[in-house]
């Protein structure tokens, strides 16, 4: 198969079979390297760290990063359009379905059920951002391993941090925009 | 025309500051398109979110599909979609032509600190917002622990249940046992007046 059409295809797939964010493609990238010889295993522990640093999900980083590195900016475009098709099909499909079906009653049940999962899955999204983020990585696992408990698990400018947005968020209606811009430049002052 | 045009930039610009996965997404959806646009509400954004994660794909992603097709049929689905991917694509192309060690450098490093510590902020208030209207009774809130205990524990656990088999016996659950709107509000008020008749 020519390269556009097979990076669009093995991107394609990709997106088909991974559910539930971004970390789900990863298994998935990890068979296509080694299937491709298209990006290393080392390139994909990158683009892990790269997608933490930029917005945009790994996912999709990494498609982009791929299709980059094998057949250029076109091939960068063509997998990452790979990778977004299924769900671009299944939802269309789904939201067809619901607009007309969303007064049904079993459709009303089966939402009584999905919000406090969907609440349950944002809580514990929130905590794990918590974890790496308030708290100390290797006191964490000092403590882990059976270490004794010190104060020095918690990051404290992180924490003081975190109230402050937390008070200031609750009085001032400004755009999450600007609170993550001065969020940025607090942690390149403090060194977080 | 304007109107695909409006859903482009908007999911554009959210594209473009999406630090932090899917659900960090949240505050940005609610600021720009619930609170300014008044395109979509709270409660269907949370709705969104649930049936993202138990569909193919990125969350995100599939958020963006949903608002953009609700507004513009599959037109508007495409143009947020594809909104949503113009930012990262070009940023990584970026990256990937000149800034080999872009994720090592230490002031990328500390900003993302900061971020990261906003980000949970932004997540926690979008949860205390969605609240009431999600966890109405004691069902719906056995729900939220057994999920949410799952979710987190399945780090510690040798054997782990994927999110999207949650959030789909979730929905089963609630066809099985839930209660519509309609009905939970018919509850609350016959509760209510037994209330009152006791008072008396």
């Amino acid at each position: 198969m020519p390269l556009l059409p097979r990076l669009f295809f093995e991107f394609f797939k990709t997106g088909l079979f991974s559910v539930g964010g971004g970390l789900a493609t990863l298994p998935f990238l990890y068979e296509m390297s080694d299937n491709t010889g298209w990006f290393t295993h080392a390139d994909i522990a990158d683009m892990i760290a790269i997608s933490e640093s930029t917005p945009g999900a790994i996912g999709i980083n990494m498609s982009t990063y791929a299709g980059y590195k094998t057949a250029g900016i076109a091939g960068g475009f063509v997998a990452t359009l790979g990778l977004a098709m299924p769900s671009l099909i299944i939802i269309v499909v789904i939201a067809k379905f619901l607009s007309r079906f969303d007064e049904n009653r079993y459709v009303q049940r089966a939402f009584y059920g999905l919000r406090p999962a969907s609440i349950a899955m944002i809580t514990a999204a929130g905590l794990n951002v918590a974890r790496v983020t308030l708290l100390d990585a290797d006191a964490l696992s000092a403590l882990t391993a059976g270490g004794g408990f010190s104060l020095s698990l918690f990051c404290l400018p992180a924490i003081l941090l975190a109230i402050v947005l937390f008070l200031a968020q609750q009085k001032l209606k400004w755009h999450p925009v600007v609170f993550l811009a001065a969020s940025a430049v607090v942690g390149i002052l403090l060194k977080l | 025309m304007k109107e695909l045009f409006d859903l482009y930039i908007a999911f554009f610009k959210i594209g473009c500051v999406n630090f932090g996965g899917g659900y960090a997404m949240l505050p940005l959806l609610e600021k720009d398109l619930v609170t300014r646009r008044g395109w979509t509400t709270m409660e269907h954004l949370r709705d969104y979110f649930a049936i993202g994660q138990c569909t193919p794909g990125i969350i995100a992603l599939n958020v963006s599909t949903f608002i953009g097709y609700n507004k513009k049929k599959l037109p508007g689905a495409i143009a947020a979609t594809c909104g949503f991917l113009t930012g990262p694509i070009l940023l990584i192309l970026i990256i990937a032509a000149f800034l080999t060690n872009f994720a090592d450098l230490a002031i990328v490093q500390h900003a993302f600190a900061g971020i990261r510590v906003c980000v949970c902020v932004l997540i926690v208030q979008a949860v205390l917002r969605l609240w009431n209207k999600s966890v109405i009774d004691v069902l719906s809130f056995l729900i939220f622990l057994v999920i949410f205990v799952l979710n987190v524990s399945s780090r510690f656990l040798p054997w782990s249940v994927p999110a999207a088999l949650l959030v789909i016996a979730a929905g089963i659950f609630g066809i099985l046992f839930g209660r519509t709107e309609a009905e939970h509000r018919a509850a609350a008020s016959e509760k209510n007046a037994k209330k009152k008749k006791e008072d008396h």
